[in-house]
């Protein structure tokens, strides 16, 4: 465990080029994408930074104000957090890539390049924070950017749209400061390694039961976990393509699954209650996800459907608990952001050509966008579980681990799941990329090159994601986040320990 | 005690409002209540009996305060509350200048 | 009382808000300056400036208020509230931490004293004041300007 000023940046670089963007975009009209490049491209770096400095500490640990933890706000990265950090940041940079092109034909470009910066810091801050409130006011600053963005557009359905996730995610945020409540009230503390320590030293259940509930309904609501989903199948596709691929890739996973991981694994240990809850609503996400995606035949939305099944095989793989199932659920996570921001960034690329989303007028596009028919292809194989993809390994590993863990109920049920997910899979590329191309759409073009970068990089990622399991990769990467939840509440008797 | 529960009454008194109303500038108001509630829950919990105010200055002594952080953090809450609802309530007259109308009834094109 | 004749409110408002809006503007700068020493800090002081223009835009209609700051002006002081903000706290990560206070503290209770706090307090009040006022201005605004973006 080492102290590391680096920290602060991953929040405070976003925000700069947020706040600098909404200074200097008016006026000056290259700087909006020169900004969001840079700011990416330079959080990802730190990333790979911190990824080093990792391996070689395991934990790094920052103090803002130089104030020590119990009563100062804490910044902690460990393997889990890196991890999370890498793929959020990776992600980000592909789809600014992106944006380069594909926001062009919006006015006011910087206002975009403002609230994305922003959506950014917050999932930057949500990830790396190690203080319970902090936690909730980041959670809040990448809500409410996402919010507006969802309405950028400003059409009737865009509107719509983000006036019931605004809803929806303000009930969620509000269900977690009344837990945060409820346990700093019991703790008095709020820093989360102390929190932990005070629960172990012997909290009472009941109300560390309450307060589990309230933040699982809270985060569920962020993650659309089943009984909390209805507002993602509506933000996701009315969003501009390249925050559809941010929604769904990485703001779920980072304000939903890893805020679950992070206070369930590390803060309140997890019990076979908690794990027993999770695996049911995983699975039920996984169903539902995806016999509602098969009806589908708005390309995007169908993504969108998709999307909650996948993050249901994620919490599967928690919920599994052995270590196997949680590198399996971390590899998928990683699998799932990189495929489903390549397919929509490929939707959006289909909606930049066509003008449309709706499968049914769509066809043969493969002759005309051959590069983001193949892009797509590749994602939707790896969302499928077609061997060579990583798609395939990440899945087959959850499959695995539930099989040895002994919950073949749940095996079965994510193999049946999967076929369905090839099913709807087949159905998109059947009527988007290959039959006959109608007259209509003859004379469509493929999309700018920034978009074709992006979009390629992605897919060489989603073929090249399965040597991540490669043992040599897999302990720079997935090992040292995976040890963070067999760590548990170790990691705050560490962090502790350190600071006394 | 008695103060507990009444919080959390408006809470649900809040959530209802957004769960049964069809106005969108109810449902807003109704998200308003619980936030509200919460707050005051946060605040709520901060006394200690005979506490007084946590303010330092010359002419008191540290002694019996109030627990001051509560207030500092439900301070944050309240701006976080002000901006999200400056948003919906934006988002709010948008729908009604495309709808015409604050009825949820009539605002759905999606669904599915 | 034609709103094209005259915007604002009736003369009883104007005569009014003359005479109070300096002293609301004042009370916020007030408790801006005192945020480290008394209740108060750059949120309120912030609100409370943002108060007295909202007031002089609804006695005087929004001519005379955009005289004051207008909206672009707005935008661009809650800009620079925010990087001042950042600025003071990525400074102190040059001294050692990230927040870190690395102006000398002075002594309590006096105006010039807690070292970046007044400076962080005026970077919060030029954020929310100018934010609060733009928000104002977009909601009331809107609806005479549809085709205009927020």
């Amino acid at each position: 465990m080492i102290h590391n000023d680096l920290i602060p940046l991953m929040v405070g670089v976003p925000l700069a080029g947020a706040f600098l963007n909404a200074l200097l975009g008016r006026k000056l009209k290259g700087v909006p994408d020169l900004l969001g490049i840079l700011c990416t491209m330079g959080t990802l770096f730190l990333g790979f930074v911190m990824l080093r400095l990792v391996n070689a500490h395991h934990v790094l640990l920052f103090e803002v104000g130089n104030w020590p933890p119990p009563i100062g706000i804490a910044m902690v990265v460990d393997g889990l957090t890196v991890f999370m950090l890498l793929t959020v940041n990776l992600i980000a940079f592909l789809v600014v890539l992106y944006s380069t092109n594909y926001m062009s034909r919006y006015t006011q470009k910087w206002q975009f390049y403002s609230l994305f910066m922003l959506m950014l810091a917050g999932m930057n801050g949500v990830i790396v924070t190690g203080d319970i409130f902090n936690l909730f006011v980041y959670l809040e600053i990448a809500a409410v950017a996402s919010y507006a963005l969802v309405a950028f557009g400003t059409e009737r359905q865009e509107l719509e749209a983000a006036f019931k996730y605004a809803v929806m995610g303000s009930l969620g945020s509000m269900f977690v400061l009344l837990g945060v409540v409820w346990m700093y009230a019991h703790t008095s503390t709020l820093n989360m390694a102390d929190m932990a320590m005070v629960l172990r030293d012997g909290g009472s259940g009941e109300i560390v039961l309450l307060a589990s509930v309230l933040f699982l309904v809270g985060f569920g609501l962020k993650a659309a976990l089943v009984p909390f989903h209805a507002w993602l199948p509506d933000a996701h596709p009315s969003a501009p393509a390249p925050i559809s691929a941010m929604l769904s890739g990485v703001l779920i996973k980072a304000l939903g699954v890893y805020a679950i991981c992070r206070l369930f694994y590390s803060v309140f240990g997890i019990t076979w209650e908690l794990s027993t809850i999770l695996l049911t609503l995983g699975t039920v996400s996984m169903c539902v996800g995806v016999l509602l995606a098969l009806k589908q035949w708005d390309m995007k939305r169908l993504l969108a459907y998709s999307s909650i099944s996948q993050v249901g095989y994620i919490m599967i793989g928690i919920g599994i608990g052995t270590p196997l199932g949680i590198l399996a659920a971390l590899f998928h996570l990683f699998n799932h952001s990189v495929f489903k921001s390549l397919l929509f960034l490929g939707s959006g690329a289909v909606e930049y050509a066509t003008g449309t989303r709706d499968l049914r007028k769509m066809g043969g596009l493969a002759r005309r966008m051959p590069l983001t028919a193949g892009t797509s292809m590749a994602g939707s194989m790896s969302l499928a579980g077609i061997p060579p993809f990583a798609g395939f390994w990440s899945k087959l590993l959850i499959v695995v681990a539930a099989v040895q863990a002994g919950l073949y109920g749940y095996a079965i049920i994510a193999i049946v799941a999967s076929i369905l997910t090839l099913a709807y899979v087949m159905k998109m590329m059947r009527y988007g990329f290959l039959g006959n191309l109608p007259e209509r759409l003859k004379g469509i073009k493929d999309v700018p090159a920034m978009m074709k970068l992006s979009m390629s990089l992605l897919a060489l990622i989603c073929i090249a994601g399965g040597l991540l399991l490669l043992p040599q990769v897999r302990e720079l990467f997935l090992t040292d986040a995976s040890k963070t939840f067999k760590a548990g509440t170790e990691l705050a008797f560490r962090i502790m320990s350190e600071v006394r | 005690m008695a103060v507990y529960v009444l919080c959390m009454v408006l809470f649900c008194v809040g959530i209802y409002a957004v769960v049964s109303k069809r106005n969108l500038i109810r449902i807003i108001i109704g998200i308003m209540i619980s936030e509200n509630a919460v707050n005051l829950f946060f605040i709520a919990t901060a006394y200690r009996i005979g506490g007084r105010s946590p303010i330092f200055s010359p002419l008191t002594d540290v002694q019996n305060m109030v627990d001051p952080l509560p207030h500092a953090l439900v301070l944050t809450a309240i701006v976080i509350g002000l901006a999200t609802t400056a948003l919906m309530v934006a988002l709010a007259m948008r729908l009604h200048e495309k709808y015409g109308t604050f009825d949820i009834a009539q605002i759905r094109e999606l669904r599915g | 009382m034609s709103r094209e004749r005259d915007p604002g409110m009736s003369l009883i408002v104007k005569t009014i808000t003359r005479l109070t809006v300096g002293l609301i503007l004042l009370f916020g700068i007030y408790l801006l300056l005192h945020g480290h020493l008394t209740p108060g800090g750059g949120f309120a002081g912030g609100v409370i400036i943002a108060l007295s223009l909202v007031h002089v835009m609804l006695a005087f209609g929004k001519d005379k208020a955009f005289e004051v700051l207008s909206v672009s002006g707005a935008k661009a002081l809650e800009g620079i509230g925010a990087l001042l903000f950042l600025a003071v706290a990525l400074l102190g990560l040059a001294w050692g931490a990230f927040f870190l206070n690395f102006v000398p503290k002075g002594e309590v209770f006096e105006l010039f004293s807690a070292g970046t706090i007044p400076v962080s307090n005026i970077a919060i009040a030029c954020k929310v004041g100018a934010g609060l006022f733009s928000i104002f201005v977009a909601l009331v605004i809107m609806k005479h300007e549809p085709t205009e973006k927020e």
